[in-house]
């Protein structure tokens, strides 16, 4: 709180807000100083004046900043942002992690159990399996981002336009959505992934390399993962549009795009946002077991999919179950860290699990 | 009730042939080379390309080549594979198992995820509830792949309990672990839908009336709160009956199940496109019946929905 009260009171209309009511629960300073909502409700048939305050502050706060106070308060949202933000370190900053070159193989050195040179231990190529882990999370979260990022995009603006034109365009766009939707994300992946499979390039994008594995996978996801989204966000402008706030705004002629952006956002950016952070962690896990299967990222390309699929192969001998393991693990607490963080926000934005 | 089950029909029918469309343009409309990697490391020969082109029909208009190709799915012919086997005649064989692998996966997660949902939800914050949120958190976390080859190797190959691969004879006891597998990612879900469902209902009006009328706990919780909170599992169930039949490929090519799924899998890696795109939309094609048939049962079940 500190540091907010020194920003200057036109900054923004949400944390003006929410000085407006500090004086009130001053006597406790600090983070977690802030009464919760419920207690507001308690205050009410006791103080009149207190009463009075927090409905104000109550019915004023936005939905956002209510959302903030809560999640802020939920220790699975801390956990998950710690994780997420050391997997996003090791992800651009691998260099920082390891001094190793993870394509360096030397079959002197293969199926090494981990030790202190060796960490992970190495696989059966002698490549050393913690450098290979730190590099593989590149690949696999940017798939995940970029996916989740794009089916957000896509399923955004067709669920505007959709929503927001009504008619024929709205019956198409829904309808084709329908036809998305119908088919199962994996077997979208593998029928796809199986044709582009003989292809030098897509869309003018060269299919080979890195970048080109990369953008296959994440062009599957965004392809069969936007309807999702944009039955949110059509719903969502469909509920704003017819009323009067919306309408006048209208008559003042204010242009489509405002009415989108000032009244149809705001609304509807929650929904979408937990969707799509539960999308990375299901997207992320996605990429791993179309990897896995052999028609997702193939090697050079470094991803735990890759080195789980690896590493099965000799699994049976039980000679390199760390190989399995430590991919598998990186892999897990990745997607463990993005659906937390997607339960604790729905969980924010939804005030009827807040009472728990 | 019968207005909205020829309702319900009507509006299948452009999905169905929708999503057929879009899996043959994906497979049979794209720029490359359908032929690609079917004689080994050379290219085709003109006389194989011209025929393969002639039998799938690749050079009529893209609407009439899946005129001829839906046409030939209804009659039941999915092309061939590379050693020119029917498709059909392949899965023929192999539906029994996946039915088999899918219908004890079914069982498994809505028996113990349901109990686990209710047990959970009637206590809300309680042992089991927390127990309940943890364990499924991490269940919905390990991707399929993953638990299924690490119960494998520790049941199956470590302490002997199960078979490590089912192989031709598929019995019940053989597919047990991996139905186990293959059930527990919808186990979780099931498990929290149904906390959520019953814990909600609990303080709902209804319950309130049927406590003050001085019904017994085990009858609001048994007949009214159960059922409604039913509702929504079996919603999910069919929509998420997709995923089962994704996860079987998975399970099925780790298990070595000689079922749809595997069938999928062993084609993938042998790069037999035919064979995949044949037995995917087999897949789908099933999918989208059982997610219909959930829909007309939803609307017997919840009387709301049905006369709108």
């Amino acid at each position: 709180m500190t540091e907010r009260n020194q920003t200057p009171h036109d900054a923004n209309p949400d944390e003006r807000l929410e000085h407006d009511d500090a004086p009130l629960h001053d006597n406790k300073p600090g983070e977690g100083g802030e009464l919760p909502t419920e207690s507001h409700e308690k205050q009410t048939p006791t103080s009149s004046s207190a009463a009075i305050a927090a409905d104000d502050t109550g019915t004023a706060r936005s939905l956002t900043a209510d959302a903030w106070r809560s999640l802020r308060k939920n220790p699975l949202f801390w956990i998950s942002s710690v994780l997420i933000v050391g997997l996003l370190a090791i992800a651009i900053f691998p260099g920082l992690f390891t001094d190793q070159n993870p394509d360096y193989g030397d079959l002197g050195r293969a199926r090494i159990d981990p030790n202190s040179t060796h960490w992970f231990g190495t696989d059966r190529q002698g490549y050393d399996v913690y450098t290979r882990t730190i590099y593989g999370a590149r690949a696999s979260i940017l798939v995940g981002v970029l996916g989740a990022t794009g089916t957000l995009l896509l399923g955004s603006f067709l669920g505007l336009v959709a929503g927001y034109l009504g008619g024929w365009v709205d019956t198409l766009i829904s309808r084709i959505g329908d036809i998305f939707f119908a088919i199962p994300l994996l077997m979208a992946g593998i029928i796809l992934l199986s044709a582009t499979r003989s292809m030098d390039t897509l869309l003018g994008v060269p299919l080979q390399g890195y970048f080109g594995t990369i953008f296959q996978l994440v062009l599957v996801l965004v392809l069969f993962g936007w309807p999702a989204i944009m039955r949110l966000m059509r719903s969502s402008v469909i509920q704003v549009k017819p009323n009067d706030y919306v309408q006048a705004a209208r008559a003042l002629g204010a242009s489509p795009l405002r009415i989108i952006r000032r009244h149809v956002m705001p609304n509807a950016l929650a929904p979408a946002i937990v969707v799509t952070t539960i999308n990375l962690g299901v997207y992320i896990s996605v990429e791993a077991t179309l990897s896995f299967l052999g028609i997702g990222l193939v090697p050079p390309a470094i991803s735990w999919g890759v080195m789980i699929n690896d590493s099965l192969v000799f699994l049976r001998s039980g000679t390199t179950l760390h190989a399995l393991f430590f991919p598998a693990l990186f892999l897990s607490i990745c997607v463990l860290a993005f659906i937390m963080l997607g339960d604790a926000v729905r969980d924010a934005f939804d005030p009827k699990s807040r009472d728990r | 009730m019968g207005k909205y089950i020829v309702r319900r029909l009507l509006q299948m029918i452009p999905v169905v042939l929708g999503s057929t469309f879009l899996i043959y343009a994906m497979v049979f409309a794209m720029p490359g080379d359908p032929t690609a990697g079917k004689c080994g490391e050379r290219a085709c020969p003109p006389a194989y390309v011209k025929e393969f082109r002639e039998k799938y029909n690749l050079d009529d208009p893209l609407p009439v080549q899946y005129g001829k190709y839906m046409g030939n799915v209804l009659q039941g012919d999915l092309g061939e594979n590379q050693y020119g086997i029917p498709v059909a005649e392949d899965l023929r064989d192999r539906f029994g198992v996946t039915g088999k692998l899918a219908s004890m996966a079914l069982v498994f997660q809505s028996v113990v995820g349901i109990l686990a949902g209710i047990l959970a939800g009637l206590r809300k914050g309680g042992f089991i509830d927390n127990l309940v949120i943890v364990s499924t958190l991490f269940v919905i976390s390990i991707p399929i792949f993953v638990s299924g080859f690490v119960l494998q190797y520790f049941f199956g190959l470590e302490l002997g309990w199960f078979p490590v691969l089912v192989g031709a004879d598929a019995t019940f006891y053989r597919l047990l672990l991996p139905a186990m597998v293959l059930g527990s990612l919808s186990l979780a879900y099931i498990a929290r839908l149904m906390r959520t469902n019953i814990a909600e209902n609990l303080g709902s009006d209804y319950v309130r009336t049927a406590k003050a009328k001085g019904l017994s706990n085990r009858r609001i919780i048994g007949i009214h709160t159960l059922r409604n909170s039913l509702i929504p599992v079996i919603t999910f169930l069919g929509y998420d009956f997709g995923a089962l039949l994704g996860g079987s490929i998975v399970t099925e090519g780790i298990f070595n199940i000689l079922g749809v799924g595997g069938y999928v899998f062993t084609s993938i890696g042998n790069r037999d496109g035919i064979a995949v795109v044949g037995a995917v939309t087999v897949l789908v094609l099933v999918y989208l019946i059982v997610n219909l048939i959930v829909d007309l049962l939803y609307g017997v079940l919840d009387p709301r929905i049905s006369h709108d």
